[in-house]
Parts: structure tokens; sequence; C-alpha cells
């Protein structure tokens, strides 16, 4: 009895948060757009039923998803978005590896404060951290004022509203994700390795690429999975600090909803966006079943 | 857009929260009240208000389609509301309980009736037009003494969007009215929806597009004001707002606002009661509340929009009552124009443009 509840709760979660919301947007794409409340039409009526539910299936199409493959706009918003989020992840890698390697390397009763320190934004709203960037990069901001004053700049920058602010607010956002798996797996290195490689003749920079970085390679994979997975569908970063000129899937997501006012096709975007995320979702899975494996 | 996503948050939250008949709950565009008014209007009637913001139509919209907003009050401007009231979103005043309706202006009921037969549904909050917001020295500085700052010319001529793209050009994110703004530019009937007339525009914004550094319909104001840009195709309001508060920061800079004289787009914000409002009751005393002359002429005193009620202009400031740019004459006012709402078919195409101009695809 006990084992049953305990395998049935993720289950019962995965079905109450996931599989009941997706098979309602799924619903709502096979749908045509209607000027009513809710705006699409067939709905279903449990009052009539049998019949009822087999009219509503009836009237349900693959329209929106044939509509999607006639306008470039869509697959170019999604190859977009991955471009993007490929970037943002590889720049992501590259600032957080070097802190996360710092911190690991720090010593020991130094690490707890470290790790404060790396989690310490989280207790601020994501929204208010995102805007005060806005404050920052602006023409007038503090990053401006900054290099005026230094002389490396006559000209104030035009850095927001460009794709630049975006991977910015990206690589800030996300760094976290990025930072902890690879400490984690740094941190349970065992140092004796690398003195053994230099004992052996090699030099401290081959022995990191030979040495450290295979070690850590688990945390690479699972802090890129971790930040290229939410940046692909981002809105809120991309409407804030970018211009009009970065195209992403999320930003469609909301015209098709919002100017469109077309469900059904707003619907049938979210549905395709998350078939793309399910491959890294299952590559992700796989790398963890595997590392858990190997640890045995 | 840091409010709206904040007010669509909180907007979640509070839908799974029961309203309570103590409670008035109004959603509003951003900056569009004199906050005191809210807190004398729980004063004045003891009810509790739960005063939201939003600041876009659209986005209202699917909160209005989806049904269960919540909400007591909600202010859609004409064509919005002309097309929500078709799908059944309002429910019908009942001017029993509005004993103020005596004092609105019969001028503006008139405009407001083609989207609102009998004004039944709503009254006019505020109106105002789009038109273009200047920092008058930057702009004189980069285009000269005589730099067309009441035309169109100013944003959709390439030579003089070459020259102002340095120091920074917004445009509202609102097809419904940036599309009609173009259309007039190129002496097109702005109110066109004919799909082929629509497509013009593209050829309006191609040119100009590089240098319009962003679309958005809230931003401007504080960017305007900061100096941090030098045009903003906007509302006449909030450009006005954008002038007192670079007044108010002393910054030195200075911001004109004027609808252009080819011809801009005259809106009209109406307050409406959705259908399923919790508090039907509370939401009449609302309107009512906001008919008052003298609350009327606070609101409008506080954010620089022409009101729809005769009776609040005694109480305007000179600033309000006596600037054109607000309260146009006569003979302006004939210049200015009305468009209607799009049918779905169309809807799509004018999104699809709107798209292609802003991202380029």
């Amino acid at each position: 009895m006990r084992r049953a509840v305990l395998i049935l709760t993720p289950y019962l979660w995965l079905l109450a948060l996931f599989l009941v919301p997706f098979i309602i947007v799924l619903k709502i794409s096979l749908s045509d757009t209607a000027l009513a409340i809710p705006p699409y039409t067939p709905t279903l009526d449990f009052a009539a039923g049998w019949q009822g539910f087999k009219d509503f299936l009836g009237a349900l199409d693959l329209e929106n998803f044939t509509f999607l493959s006639t306008d470039d706009l869509y697959w170019k918003a999604y190859l977009s978005s991955v471009r993007i989020a490929l970037i943002a992840t590889m720049l992501t890698l590259l600032v957080g590896y070097p802190i996360a390697y710092g911190m690991a390397r720090a010593p020991e009763h130094w690490r707890a404060t470290l790790m404060l320190l790396v989690i310490l934004p989280f207790w601020t709203s994501f929204l208010i951290r995102v805007y005060s960037w806005m404050g920052i990069l602006s023409g007038e901001g503090y990053l401006n004022q900054f290099l005026l004053w230094t002389g490396l700049i006559s000209e104030p920058l035009t850095i927001l509203n460009t794709p630049v602010a975006v991977y910015i607010g990206i690589v800030y956002t996300y760094l976290p994700f990025m930072i902890l798996p690879i400490y984690a797996a740094l941190e349970r290195m065992d140092g004796s390795l690398l003195e053994a490689a230099e004992d052996l003749g090699c030099s401290r920079v081959t022995a990191f690429w030979l040495i450290t970085i295979p070690l850590s390679k688990n945390g690479i994979i699972a802090g890129c999975f971790l930040v290229f997975i939410p940046t692909i569908g981002e809105f809120v970063i991309p409407s804030l600090l970018g211009g009009s000129q970065t195209l992403m899937i999320g930003k469609v997501l909301w015209e098709e909803f919002f100017n469109n006012r077309d469900w059904p096709v707003a619907s049938a975007v979210a549905v395709i966006l998350l078939l793309i995320l399910i491959i890294p979702i299952i590559l992700f899975q796989r790398n963890e079943q595997k590392q858990r494996e190997a640890d045995g | 857009m840091r409010k709206l996503i904040l007010t669509t948050t909180a907007t979640l939250a509070l839908g799974a929260l029961s309203a309570t008949a103590q409670e008035v709950r109004v959603y509003n565009w951003s900056d569009y009240i004199d906050e005191d008014l809210l807190e004398k209007f729980e004063e004045e009637t003891g009810l509790k208000l739960v005063y939201d913001v939003f600041d876009s139509n659209e986005v209202l919209e699917t909160k209005m389609l989806a049904g269960g907003s919540g909400y007591d009050v909600v202010v859609p401007s004409g064509t919005f509301l002309q097309r929500q009231i078709s799908a059944g979103a309002f429910q019908k005043l009942d001017p029993s309980k509005l004993p103020n309706l005596d004092k609105m202006w019969d001028v503006v009921e008139q405009r407001t009736a083609q989207y609102d037969p009998d004004n039944a549904y709503s009254i006019n909050y505020m109106w105002g037009t789009t038109g273009i917001g200047v920092n008058v020295g930057k702009v004189t500085e980069l285009l000269g003494e005589d730099a067309p700052i009441d035309s169109w010319e100013l944003v959709f001529n390439p030579e003089n969007m070459d020259k102002l793209a340095e120091c920074g050009v917004h445009f509202l994110d609102a097809p419904a009215e940036m599309i009609p703004a173009a259309l007039k530019y190129i002496g097109e009937d702005p109110d066109s929806h004919d799909p082929d007339v629509i497509a013009k525009v593209e050829e309006v914004y191609a040119p100009v597009r590089a240098n319009i550094q962003k679309f958005h319909s809230s931003e401007y104001i504080n960017a305007l004001a900061n100096g941090d840009i030098c045009v903003a195709v906007g509302w006449s309001g909030d450009i006005l707002q954008a002038r007192d508060r670079a007044d108010e920061a002393d910054n030195g800079v200075e911001i004109a606002y004027n609808a252009p004289k080819e011809g801009a787009q005259m809106w009209f914000d109406q307050m409406a009661i959705p259908v399923d409002a919790p508090n039907p009751e509370g939401a009449h005393t609302f309107l009512n509340f906001i008919m008052d002359a003298e609350n009327m002429a606070a609101a409008s005193n506080y954010v620089y929009y022409a009101n729809g009620n005769k009776a609040s202009q005694e109480y305007l400031v000179e600033d309000v009552i006596e600037d054109p740019a607000i309260y146009p004459s006569e003979e302006a006012m004939n210049n200015l124009f009305t468009t209607t709402p799009y049918p779905a078919k169309v809807q799509r195409v004018v999104t699809r443009l709107w798209t292609k101009i802003k991202s380029g695809t």
C-alpha cells in the first residue's frame, strides 16, 4: 500500500500539472476561433452527453497546424529562439564555469558564503531584477555614465533594446543554474588526481583540459540544459530588454494570443514548441539517469 | 511592461479568491488617474477599491473574452469596446443608478455612439489623440529650426528618420493606431479594411523601420521625460505627462506634443461593466463617482487628457482646458479621424503585417 502511494504520487503530480493542461491546450489547438466567450469553438457541452462528445470530436481538425506551415514567420521564430538559446547557453557557460571553478577551489570555510552569494539574487523578484537592468543599460543609464566618466567612450552606447541586452539579461538571470551543477561536480572531484597528473609531467593547463573538464562534464551538461530549455520559450527578458528585431517564439505566441485573439493558432504554436523542447528534455533525462547509474 | 506583468500576476492571484460585495475591482490603463481619487472613493462610499492597470487593449480584450476576469469596471477603447459588446462581454448600464449621467458631454457622446449605440453599455472616461511627442531641443539640433514636428513627415520621411535615429525614436506597439497613421500619411483612407490598401503600409515603414528603436506602449513616457529618446509616436496625454515630469525633474528636457496636421486618430476610452462582474452594484457606484464633475476634472487635471464630461469643464485648470493639444479647437477636431474594428480575417492580415514591420520577417 505504502509503495503504491509512493509510486502514484509523482504520476498524479504529472497528470494534474502537465498532462491535463497539455490536453486542454491540444484541444484548443484543434478548434476554430470565434467572437465569443471563450473565443473558440467548439466547447465541450457535458449536458449533451455521449452524442455531444462525438459532435465535439467531429468539429476538431488540424487546420491550425497546416496554417503554421504556410507562413515562414513561425519557423523563423522557432529557429531564431533556438539560436538565441544556444548562444546564450554558451555565454552562460563561459561566465559560469570560472565562477564555479573558483568556488570549488576556495577554502572550505568560504564555500557556504560563496554559495549563498550565488543564490542571493533569487530573494528578489526576477521581474524587478530584469527591470533594473533597463536602468543600467539605457542611454542615460549607469553603465553609460560610468564609461563616459572613465573616458573609454565619448558617446553613450546603445545597448538597451538590442540583442546584446537580451544576452546580458539571459546570462545574468540563468547564471546560478549554470554555476550550481558545475560547482557540485567540481567540488566532488578528487584533488589528488591533479597532483598525480602534475607528478607525471602534465602542465597545469593540460591537466585542466584532460582531467578537470571531463570530470565536470555532467555538471556542464546539466547546467547547459537548465539554461537552454527555459531560454527557448523566454518572453519577459526579450520584451523588456530586447528591441523589436529580436524574434522569439514567446513573443509570437503572445501576439497570436493577444493581438489576433486567435487562441487556437496560439495553442498550436505552443504544442509545437513543446514538441521541440521534448528532445533536449529527453536528452537531459538520459544524462541524469546515466550519471545516477555511474554513481551507483 | 513591468506594471503590465505585475498586474497580470496579481490578477492571476486574485482570480483564485472570490470577490466580496464590499469590494470594487477596477482595471484601467496605467498612469491614467489621480490616485487621490481612489482614496476619496473608498472614504466616500466605504467600499474597498482594488485598482489594477494594463497598457494595451489587446491584453484587456483577451481577459474579457476569456471570461471570469473578476473585474467590475474595465476601460477598453472604442473599437475594442464595440467588438467586445458583440461578443457579449458587457452588461447594459442601469441609468437609474447613474444620476450623474446628465453631466456628460453630448459632443463626445455622439461620437462614442458609433461604437456603443445609445451609449447603452459604457460611459466615456477620457479621450485623446495619437500623435507625435518630441524633445524640442534635440530634434531642432538634428533637423534645424523648421523641423516638421507637427507632421507625419517627421517620423515617416526616411530623410528625417535617418537623422533622428541617433537620439532614439519609439512607436506605439498598437497596430490599430499605427497602421491608420501610416495610411493617412500616404493619403489613403485610414479606416480602410481592404487588405490591399493596408499592405501599402509596409512600404511606408520599410525605409524607416531600422531607425525605430522600440515599439512599446508605455515605456516612452519615462524615456521621453528622461531624455533617453527624442521622438515618440504616442498618446496625447501620455506625452503631456512626460512633458510635466521633465519640467518637475528640471533636467533641461523640453517636450512638445502635436496631433499631426495631415490628420490624427481620435480615440475614446470607455468605462464598461463586464457581464460577469462580481459586484455590478459597486461598479455603478464607481461610474457615478467618476462622473461627478469635480472628480472627473481632478482626473483630467492629473493625466492631461480631455474627458467626456461637460460639467467638469468649469473645474479644469487652465493648463488643461486652454491647451489645444488636450481640448482641440472645433476646427482642429474636424481634422481628427476615428476608426472602426477590423473583421477577424483582416485582423490577422493587420497583425501579420505588424509583426513583419516590427521584426522584419
